[in-house]
């Protein structure tokens, strides 16, 4: 099965209902603030030249990905550091404009990633309800799902009440993915969310991402924690360098990766 | 799994065509279209949006409040600040204009003339400054969750606008202290103020975009402020500046385009309606009679500023929080 999904292929199966589909993907982005002098003189003497900032480099993150998603699906993205994955994500939610190719996604994707709070000023509590209404619960929605965020968020006595800045990266996270997990989406991205969250918190996520996929959502996960990914996916996708290098059953990818990094 | 018919250039790097049997050769974006898959972050048509907008305002509401509340969780007097910042700028401004210059130039009741025109001119300064930042001040939130993103300079607005009402406060008190007399006029305060409000939304959302794409505007809106201020006759009185024998009067087309501005035109506004003794200054001596064209002005910018504002800022709605 491995093999059939090398780079530069792609199936289709006409069974099932695509949910996001990534049509030759290639991401460029510009890169600020490497390096130049940084001083007064010289960054108006570039400004008289008419240069671009010299800091200014571009990176070609993704070159050519192209494969399908699947209502009810978890799939899984792997890789080394800086292969690609979190621009992937990025491009998928749409806050990366496509260079070239397309990204077609059913509904907006939300995309839950690392930074640890929504509006760190504010307690959790209010993060809380702020994050509920602007997802468009309305405000007795919101009420009746307070508690069950509390709940699934699962953070020490008290903690609600203290700004966000307060809280660890995993509490933060936590929070986090318990607000974005109130909504049914139709694609929810996770973004190594989970990773700072304790076995606890896992197993809880792990239920509430097979509940949305029940829902006939998909989920995109990128973590380094490989057995989080055998766990919580039925799919795994393997980017090297911004490109597809595998795409299959979770066990077998898990294993080549394992391999071929030499771990 | 299945194993339909594959094409496709191995190893190469663009698959732009794939193969499905009833659709040989269909494109993968054609094969998404089919399924009634869209772009993603395409931005919604602008009825939809309008009622996602709509949709929101408790969001809009409970984001404006949490704002105002955080603002000063660090001090230690807290919610107090709400209502010492507008009576510490009053206090400042009587000791350099009132005391220091004494720069009132046979204005009556300078005072409640001064405070008048900053507290509403700071109104439309700070819904311009706070609103440069409001999408980019709120990144994270923009990257996590999906929303209509005019919901975020229309809660910066109501944020001022619930400043305002602190800083109203103090200068109602103001106003009665120096004897102005209760009166019917002041119920028209409540439309200069609604109009001044939907300005203040409007660009406020111009201000959204062009600070959203470049910070450098952030640099330099202190200085357009300043001048912006003195232009609109805040702290003098830009009738009695256009009077003959003054410099304004030589240059009759640059005293309209003042007349125009929409900073002075909801201060004088306020003015007229709230100070009885100024009203009578600038009948009497000035010569000065109806405000039909300053409700005239206010009504337009109102209107203009709220429509083209909402409009540029949706123009660029799927572009936010990209990078």
């Amino acid at each position: 099965m491995a093999d059939t999904k090398v780079r530069g292929t792609l199936d289709i199966d006409p069974t099932r209902e695509p949910i996001v589909v990534v049509d030759d993907l290639h991401i460029v982005y510009r890169v600020y603030g490497a390096g130049g002098k940084g001083n007064a003189a010289s960054a108006f003497s570039r400004v008289l030249r008419r240069q671009h900032r010299p800091s200014m480099t571009e990176v070609h993150a993704i070159k050519g990905l192209s494969f399908v998603a699947y209502r009810g699906e978890a799939v899984g993205i792997i890789g080394t550091n800086g292969s690609g994955k979190s621009t992937l994500l990025k491009a998928i939610a749409g806050l990366l404009p496509p260079h070239r190719g397309g990204v077609y996604t059913d509904g907006q994707p939300s995309l839950l990633g690392v930074n640890a709070a929504l509006m760190k000023d504010l307690t959790g509590e209010r993060n809380i309800v702020l994050g509920c209404l602007a997802m468009g619960m309305s405000p007795s929605e919101t009420k009746s799902k307070y508690k069950e965020i509390v709940d699934f968020a699962g953070l020490k006595e008290g903690f609600i009440q203290y700004p966000m800045r307060t809280y660890s990266s995993g509490m933060g996270a936590r929070l986090r993915f318990a607000i974005a997990a109130a909504k049914t989406h139709d694609v929810l991205l996770i973004d190594e969310a989970l990773a700072t969250g304790d076995a606890k918190f896992r197993n809880k996520s792990k239920r509430r991402i097979d509940e949305l996929r029940k829902d006939a959502g998909a989920v995109f996960l990128v973590a380094h924690q490989l057995d989080t990914v055998k766990e919580m996916c039925d799919r795994v996708i393997w980017i090297d360098e911004g490109r597809m290098h595998m795409d299959g059953d979770p066990a077998e990818v898990i294993a080549a990766y394992t391999e071929a990094t030499g771990k | 799994m299945s194993h339909p018919e594959r094409l496709g250039s191995p190893g190469g790097e663009s698959v732009g065509t794939i193969a499905e049997l009833p659709h040989v050769n269909e494109t993968l974006a054609d094969y998404a279209a089919r399924y009634g898959l869209r772009q993603s972050a395409a931005r919604p048509p602008l009825r939809k949006y309008i009622q996602d907008v709509w949709a929101r305002r408790n969001f809009i509401w409970a984001f404006a409040s949490a704002k105002n509340i955080s603002m000063y969780t660090d001090s230690r007097l807290g919610q107090v600040w709400q209502l010492l910042t507008p009576l510490l700028n009053a206090a400042v401004y009587y000791l350099i204009f009132g005391l220091l210059l004494g720069t009132s130039r046979g204005v009556p009741d300078f005072i409640p003339f001064l405070v008048t025109g900053v507290f509403l001119f700071g109104f439309t300064q700070r819904s311009v400054t706070s609103g440069a930042k409001s999408v980019g001040d709120n990144l994270s939130l923009i990257r996590a969750l999906h929303f209509p993103r005019a919901t975020l300079p229309l809660a910066i607005a109501v944020v001022e606008l619930q400043q305002l009402l602190m800083a109203l406060i103090v200068l109602f008190v103001i106003v009665f202290a120096f004897g102005e007399p209760l009166s019917f006029n002041m119920l028209l305060f409540v439309p200069v103020v609604g109009l001044q409000l939907m300005f203040n939304v409007g660009i406020s959302m111009v201000m959204a975009r062009l600070g959203a794409f470049n910070r450098d505007i952030t640099q330099l809106l202190p200085f357009v402020m300043r001048t912006w201020l003195y232009a609109s006759g805040v702290i003098f009185s830009l009738p009695q500046m256009m009077q003959s024998g003054h410099k304004l009067a030589e240059y009759g087309w640059l005293g309209e385009l003042m007349k125009a501005n929409p900073g002075y035109v909801y201060v004088e506004l306020s003015r007229h309606v709230l100070l009885g003794e100024y009203r009578g200054y600038v009948s009497t001596n000035l010569k000065i009679h109806e405000t039909t064209q300053l409700w005239l002005y206010a009504v337009l910018w109102a209107l203009v500023a709220l429509v083209g504002g909402f409009m540029y800022f949706y123009r660029a709605e799927e572009r936010y929080g990209r990078g």
